[in-house]
């Protein structure tokens, strides 16, 4: 058991050293802020890796402009609209709410909207329906099975 | 047939054409938010001579090419005779972006293949790179004569390619 977790370790140790995890600040509210920062951008390179996991050589350059911006007391808000200008919204896993993403934003209530829309309608009808419908429906034959099926 | 198919057969009827306009695209073909808008000012050493300047005021006044390369791009090894074709035949000067490479290996790829640029600028930190949004290579900027980024091309330059995108919108900026 102790040789596979050693084992195990030794496979996993590279994937640590790949990606510069080492603390970039002192200042651990900086240090904070600088890994919300590159959790939250897309690496435009490999696109289904943000920043912080990513070891792609862009991810490398942007988390290098990421630190300097942060370390020249630039705002998140101001970070984000950095990065926004050069490779657009797209670069945002959460692109901001604005005319464009609106739509993006809206979609999920509207299709509840929607669903609920459609939802009280099918049960509206139901309600409509005599209560004994269904089971005047039943046969004599599907009320012998139900009733042979019990255990 | 009563109404209560319609509702179902419709949002298929509008889906369908969504979905096969949708994976038609390429995922990672992103527009580029300088469409329409001044190319970001940049200003680096030459990869011939680290001491001469490259900057954005060298083309500016006409329509000109702005070709992002590197050696380890297999893309821009692709392109490049049509680079030296497009040099050669059209009145339009391409500028190359040297984006994160090795000096030595770029000179060396420029004298075996010849030099379609009339300066490439060294970016050996990719920091231009970002500022243009640059994420990958080989990509090629069409810039206007005052400035603005007419168009953004992401993959090797082909003659078909240059017909269809490069040159309408050349002769619409050029008036003729």
């Amino acid at each position: 058991m102790r040789t596979i977790a050693v084992a195990f370790l030794v496979l996993v140790a590279p994937c640590a050293l790949a990606i510069d995890a080492g603390r970039a600040f002192d200042d651990p509210e900086l240090q904070s802020r600088y890994e919300e920062i590159i959790s939250e951008v897309r690496c435009l390179q490999c696109q289904n890796e943000s920043l912080k996991d990513s070891n792609a050589f862009l991810a490398t350059d942007l988390r290098r402009e990421i630190r300097r911006l942060l370390s020249e007391g630039k705002s998140n808000a101001e970070i984000y609209d950095f990065l926004v200008q050069r490779y657009g919204e797209f670069a945002l896993y959460r692109p901001r709410m604005s005319g464009k993403t609106m739509l993006l934003w809206l979609a999920p209530l509207l299709l509840l909207g929607a669903g609920v829309v459609v939802a009280v309608r099918v049960v509206r009808g139901r309600m409509a329906m005599p209560l004994d419908a269904d089971a005047e429906a039943e046969t004599d034959d599907d009320r012998q099975v139900r009733v042979t099926d019990r255990p | 047939m009563t109404l209560r198919y319609l509702g179902p057969i419709a949002a298929f009827a509008i889906l369908i054409p969504i979905f096969i306009i949708g994976l038609q695209r390429d995922p990672s073909e992103l527009p580029s938010p300088f469409l329409g808008m001044p190319a970001p000012a940049f200003s680096l050493p030459s990869l011939e001579d680290p001491t001469v300047t490259v900057s954005n005021n060298d083309y500016a006044g006409q329509v000109t090419l702005v070709n992002v390369w590197a050696t380890w791009c297999i893309g821009c090894r692709h392109e490049h005779d049509f680079l030296l074709t497009l040099a050669a035949r059209e009145d339009i000067p391409i500028y190359g972006l040297n984006w994160r490479d090795a000096r030595e290996d770029a000179l060396l790829w420029l004298q075996q293949l010849g030099n379609p640029y009339v300066a490439s600028a060294y970016d050996a930190d990719g920091k231009v790179g970002i500022d243009w949004g640059v994420y990958g290579a080989p990509e090629t900027f069409l810039i206007g004569p005052d400035g603005i980024v007419l168009h953004k091309h992401l993959s090797p330059l082909t003659e078909e390619i240059w017909q269809r995108d490069f040159v309408p919108k050349i002769a619409a900026v050029r008036g003729n």
